[in-house]
């Protein structure tokens, strides 16, 4: 089976944020491979193991995007891909991404792609849909269960705590909600290993891609942080006057009840 | 520049999300004195037309076709193709649930346009239509814009303010037929897991629980404030790994995003992994037995003290306050 996987370097935003120069500020932030796109590494090898094939781990960023490929692959991906468009583009949207993702694995022949439902710094989601939709193929988003059986797929999604039980089938794009699988730690040996497996870096040219074939739609013209919250108040004395004060306070004073 | 644009009605067990009302709130500002056009998509959903109009929808499209009963990305994107085909809308708006989550970036790709997902707070500045969204889970806000085609956006539920219901508003109804074909993913089964009744993403008020709840019985008088409030019932990823309570419940950075009036943490440490899930609340209370908790230090008010006490008085007292209203 030819396994993609979908994968975003992301701030690791349990990380204090602060912005400068009107830019989500990086110097010294730790970065992490997108939490939920974990959840599809692990799961890409477990289908490999399963069922036999390849995992190949994806990337559009930056070459620092390098160490969280190396990771995926130390966690046991086969090889892994880098699409860097630092040179190339100074702004980029989920149309962007998607473009570029789509124009490189239309002729891979993929059977399965996993990504995850969502990062957690852009938080948008939209990219594997759009990504499937480009290779006209069908995509299940947030699912917690994944059976293949020769061409045919049960899937379970996720749908606001819910579950659908959904039958589709290869070629498709999933992507990954939590309780998927409980991804790996890299060990000691797949570290070693990982740095022996190929990383190829490419191009937009690579692709046969122009700037102006992936220009954004959008354009973020401000970020900024959301206001200091006034310091709360610890309500004291009894502790039935202390409820009783609170059911006041949130009627008369917050008047959200 | 006025502009028409569509507001898909999303349907739940037979009637309209709020979240949909409060997308035609956000419509009428991208729209800027055009047409809103709500679009009502499934087997059998006429019926709830004049409720689109009734919150500000100028008129109602309809696609009725047995296909559509259940949701699939294939059959509501043909039907809305459809739509959107006979229209021509400058703008587009969903609630950003797990329907629109799922359909809107399909959507956009077919259209070959931009999209902006979980949007909070709409203006018009500059002569653009300025949508604002929480990144960094919340940490950081952006402020985004379309520069090039329709303009496409998802709206947070509980964040957009709906219009008063007006009885006395009319509008068209019109019935588009569509063929809806080749759906590639077929659901067989639905499994109901998420709290009977208030919709967690839409609730005005959440009752959370934390480490502190226990076990999975310590949950009831946290669903028994609930239930008097009209509101759901959260928990924190440590009550979930603890398995006092399913998944379904979790809210956090991975788990649901919740920004209701009102959140009542009870015996949640306030890890940053939770605070990523509501820490946009409007207003936050804490119950914690540690004064030291972080929780403290995002709550606008706190109680000190055992939560199986403070719950179940707080419920008595929400009691009270409801007789006398």
């Amino acid at each position: 089976m030819n396994i993609y996987v979908l994968m975003k370097r992301t701030f690791d935003t349990e990380e204090k944020i602060t912005i400068s120069g009107g830019q989500i500020n990086e110097d010294g932030a730790e970065f992490i491979i997108n939490p939920y796109d974990e959840y599809a590494v692990e799961e890409a090898i477990q289908v490999r193991d399963a069922h036999g094939g390849e995992v190949t781990v994806v990337s559009v960023g930056n070459e620092e995007a390098e160490k969280q490929l190396r990771t995926a692959l130390a966690m046991g991906a086969d090889k892994a891909v880098l699409i860097n468009t630092e040179d190339d583009l100074d702004y980029s949207d989920q149309y962007t991404t998607a473009k570029i993702l789509a124009e490189f694995l239309k002729d891979k022949e993929a059977d399965l792609i996993i990504g995850g439902n969502v990062a957690i710094d852009g938080g948008s989601g939209q990219v594997g849909p759009r990504v499937a939709e480009l290779l006209g193929i069908p995509y299940v988003t947030t699912i917690t269960k994944l059976e293949i059986n020769g061409s045919d797929v049960k899937v379970v999604r996720d749908v606001e705590g819910d579950s659908e039980v959904i039958e589709t089938s290869l070629p498709l794009l999933v992507t990954a909600q939590q309780g998927l699988n409980e991804p790996r730690y890299p060990s000691l040996p797949g570290i070693m290993k990982a740095k022996k497996k190929p990383l190829d870096e490419l191009e937009l040219d690579d692709l046969d891609l122009d700037e102006d074939d992936v220009e954004a739609k959008t354009k973020t013209i401000e970020i900024y942080l959301p206001a200091q919250k006034a310091a709360g108040r610890v309500l004291e004395g009894e502790l039935t006057d202390q409820v009783k004060e609170l059911v006041s306070l949130l009627h008369n004073e917050a008047k959200v009840v | 520049m006025a502009r028409k644009v569509l507001v898909l009605g999303e349907v739940r067990d037979g009637s309209l999300r709020n979240v949909s009302y409060e997308a035609i709130g956000a419509a009428k500002t991208v729209a800027e004195g055009g047409e809103v056009v709500g679009v009502l998509l499934g087997a059998s959903v006429s019926n709830l037309a004049n409720d689109l109009i009734q919150y500000g929808a100028d008129r109602v499209v309809v696609v009725e076709d047995e296909k559509l009963e259940q949701y699939t990305s294939d059959g509501y994107a043909q039907g809305l193709l459809a739509v959107i085909d006979s229209e021509q809308p400058e703008g587009i708006i969903f609630g950003h649930t797990s329907l629109g989550k799922d359909l809107s970036p399909k959507l956009a790709s077919k259209l070959d346009s931009g999209l902006i997902s979980d949007v909070t707070g709409i203006e018009v500045a500059g002569g653009n239509i300025v949508f604002t969204r929480p990144i960094y889970s919340g940490k950081a806000f952006e402020k985004k814009i379309v520069t090039d085609g329709i303009i496409f956006a998802t709206v947070r539920p509980n964040n957009i303010a709906p219009l008063e219901k007006d009885e006395s508003r009319t509008g068209d109804v019109t019935s588009l037929s569509v063929e809806i074909k080749d759906l590639r993913t077929i659901i067989k089964e639905v499994v109901r897991k998420a709290t009977e009744g208030v919709d967690l993403s839409e609730a005005k008020v959440v009752v959370a629980g934390g480490r502190g709840v226990k076990s999975e019985e310590g949950f009831e008088p946290l669903k028994e404030l609930a239930n008097v409030l009209g509101g759901a019932v959260g928990a924190s990823r440590g009550a979930c790994d603890a398995e006092y309570c399913d998944y379904s419940l979790q809210i956090g950075q991975t788990g649901k995003v919740v920004t209701p009036d009102l959140y009542i943490a009870c015996g949640i440490s306030g890890a940053i992994q939770h605070l990523a899930g509501m820490s946009n609340s409007k207003v936050i209370v804490a119950i914690n037995k540690d004064p030291e908790a972080n929780i403290f230090n995002v709550a606008d008010y706190g109680i000190v003290g055992d939560l199986f006490e403070v719950v179940p008085m707080l419920t008595e007292e929400f009691k009270k306050l409801k007789v006398n209203a």
